[in-house]
């Protein structure tokens, strides 16, 4: 083994390999990583200098720096050593992970009920007749609204929270590190248990907000009781769950823009606001889009909070498509509730589509 | 998936910035504004509140809980809401349930993802880009997408009811295998190919070179999956069907939303028994999960 074993790396390609993993940009490598360059697919690397980065930052360079090497010695071990590492996992992952995806595509074409749970492929085909009877059905209609409310409320408020506290704590030199873990905290709780806790901060008699709000001589409201205030209720509450991974992603993206450049701007007499919008914001975009995906998804599947604040009421005006599709899967209508999950699931499709094809105008 | 990515690549931003910036920036530092701290620490306030009312709630009787208005402090301290959730609950055994829950799926995916992570990293076989797109590509589908078929395969394997059916659909998921395989890129080649020449096997050289390697990434990975298992809660609202096998979050939701959803002390305690280990966890693991965030300011 020892008398053919491939050859060293150069040690400027073994850099570039060491690096792949941390030079992207925060968020970005999870958006783009999962579509190699269809060039890298058939590029057999040296095992020497076989770490390899993502596909994109080294493709056209393997292939003219090296020559193909098709008589690696330890190819052969490599590969079963391979597959015997990759089996438990996509073992695992085929049965609960990737079946269940297909499955449920395939359950919405069908009309399976729970009482079809023992025997699934027992049941008949009927097309698209669950997708016609969600978009006919006028809770269903309800729910979607409700849930681009969420998302359309939810996500600029997040950011813009997240924003400000990652500015803030940008200029703060003292304490840096407490403010940070402090504005983090609620990211890592129990959805259910803080939404336990804020039902009854948002309680109409006795509840600390409307204690407060009495307290200053305004009238307190009926926040979770209310059709028209409780939506945006929820989405105050699930603001400040979510806001903190927003801010650290801002925050390390804060601290790439050089200071030169805000510097220059200040030194040409742009005041703090016109820096942080013309220089700091576009410097920014790549980020922020993708903050808008990520958190975008999480409000699009808005349900928990709903389930334990509002039950979905009053008279339905909380009640989300994930929420619905929980609903039907209780009264049994598994097909119907598969095709009301696949349209969620193509509503975070296009949302992703969409992020792409804004970061390519303008790049 | 975002929280973690954010940290490693700040670390070396932060490290960059400082040494690319001369003396003239701690001019600048000199000049943050003491209303900026203010700002903040109010801000900071703000975001604790809701923890800080919990505590102090938690230990108020309940005839105090629905006095109107509230009082700041408690006048009659009492254990009396902790000592509901053994009696009027069993409140053990879902902390035990939540426990073995969270550990299963945090051991799974530290086994699991790290094993597929350095196939994809460091090993060259056919497939390599296939399997690595089809796991990623899952990242984004919703749980909700997947509860339903997932309640008809359990269903069918006998699992409905049991914990090994909240475990297994998490012990593989995507995000480990993509956090793994990053951090494993990192790993120079080196040390891999020294151990081919000195005649390591390619199994041997994962346990015993790469694996020992991969400490940070196994702690914030492990930290990770603990705490998303920990407060999971559509599927294990699905699939446990009776009250012996409900999670923490389960028991909690559909007590709340019950009979009782006005007994405030017990909810109110059961929330603090959620959220204070998860917190106290959190605090003390934190710099694996904001590695880096932390070497950049105070220090």
């Amino acid at each position: 083994m020892s008398s053919t074993h491939a050859p060293r790396p150069t040690s400027n390609d073994n850099s570039n390999d060491g690096n792949d993993g941390k030079d992207k940009t925060p968020g970005r490598s999870g958006a783009t990583s999962p579509h190699p360059s269809p060039e890298a697919l058939d590029l057999p690397r040296a095992t020497g200098a076989g770490g390899t980065g993502t596909a994109e930052a080294q493709g056209s360079k393997g292939r003219q720096g090296r020559p193909r090497r098709r008589h690696d010695p330890t190819a052969r071990s490599q590969t079963v050593a391979a597959w015997v590492l990759a089996v438990p996992f996509m073992a695992v992952f085929l049965v609960f992970t990737a079946g269940p995806v297909l499955a449920s595509l395939g359950m919405s074409f069908t009309d399976i009920r729970s009482t079809d749970a023992r025997h699934p492929l027992a049941v008949s085909f009927v097309g698209l007749e669950n997708y016609t009877r969600l978009l006919g059905d006028e809770l269903f209609r309800k729910v979607a609204l409700n849930t681009l409310l969420y998302l359309l409320l939810g996500v600029p408020l997040t950011l813009v929270v997240a924003m400000a506290v990652a500015v803030g704590l940008n200029r703060v030199t003292r304490f840096k590190g407490f403010f940070r873990v402090g504005f983090y905290l609620p990211v890592v709780t129990s959805i259910v248990a803080v939404s336990v806790v804020w039902k009854f901060l948002l309680r109409e008699n006795g509840g600390l907000v409307n204690s407060a709000l009495e307290a200053v001589g305004l009238p307190g409201q009926a926040w979770l009781d209310d059709t028209h205030l409780a939506l945006p209720s929820l989405v105050v509450m699930a603001v400040w769950r979510n806001f903190g991974t927003m801010t650290v992603i801002f925050l390390a993206a804060l601290q790439t823009v050089p200071t030169e450049i805000t510097e220059a701007a200040e030194s040409d007499g742009a005041g703090a606001w016109a820096r942080f919008r013309h220089v700091t914001l576009p410097m920014l975009r790549p980020t922020i889009l993708f903050g808008a995906v990520i958190t975008g998804i999480g409000y699009l599947q808005f349900f928990e909070e709903a389930f334990v604040m509002t039950s979905g009421g009053p008279l339905d005006s909380t009640r989300s498509i994930s929420y619905y599709t929980y609903d039907q899967f209780g009264f049994g209508n598994y097909g119907l509730a598969a095709a009301a999950s696949y349209l969620l699931f193509l509503a975070i499709v296009l949302l992703t589509l969409l992020q792409f094809r804004l970061l390519r105008s303008k790049d | 998936m975002a929280t973690l990515t954010a940290p490693t690549s700040h670390e070396e931003q932060g490290n960059k910035k400082k040494g690319r910036r001369p003396g003239g920036r701690d001019d600048a530092r000199l000049r943050t504004p003491a209303w900026l701290y203010a700002v903040m620490v109010a801000g900071l306030f703000l975001v604790v509140v809701p923890f800080l009312w919990m505590i102090v709630s938690s230990v108020k009787p309940n005839s105090e809980l629905r006095q109107v208005p509230p009082t700041l402090l408690p006048h009659a301290l009492t254990l009396s809401n902790y000592e509901a959730l053994f009696t009027d609950l069993d409140f053990p055994r879902f902390f035990l349930n939540s426990a073995l829950v969270s550990l299963g799926t945090m051991a799974g995916n530290m086994v699991f993802c790290s094993m597929l992570g350095y196939a994809l990293a460091k090993l060259e076989f056919r497939g390599r880009n296939v399997l690595f797109a089809l796991v990623v590509g899952t990242l984004m589908v919703p749980g909700v997408v997947t509860f339903v078929p997932l309640f008809v395969l359990t269903t069918n394997l006998g699992l409905t009811n049991t914990l090994p059916a909240m475990i297994l659909p998490f012990m593989a998921g995507p995000f480990g295998v993509f956090l793994m395989r990053q951090y494993i890129l990192s790993i120079p080649d080196e040390l891999i190919q020294a151990a081919r020449v000195d005649g390591a096997g390619e199994l041997r050289i994962f346990f015993s070179v790469v694996l020992p390697l991969c400490g940070p990434a196994l702690a914030t990975l492990g930290v990770l999956t603990f705490l998303s298992s920990w407060n999971n809660f559509l599927w294990p609202l699905v699939v446990a069907t009776s009250e012996d096998k409900y999670t923490l979050p389960v028991a909690l939701a559909l007590y709340a939303v019950g009979q009782n959803s006005t007994d405030y002390g017990l909810l109110i305690a059961g929330a603090v028994v959620v959220v204070l280990p998860v917190l106290a966890v959190f605090l003390v693991l934190q710099r694996h999960i904001m590695q880096g965030v932390a070497s950049t300011g105070i220090k």
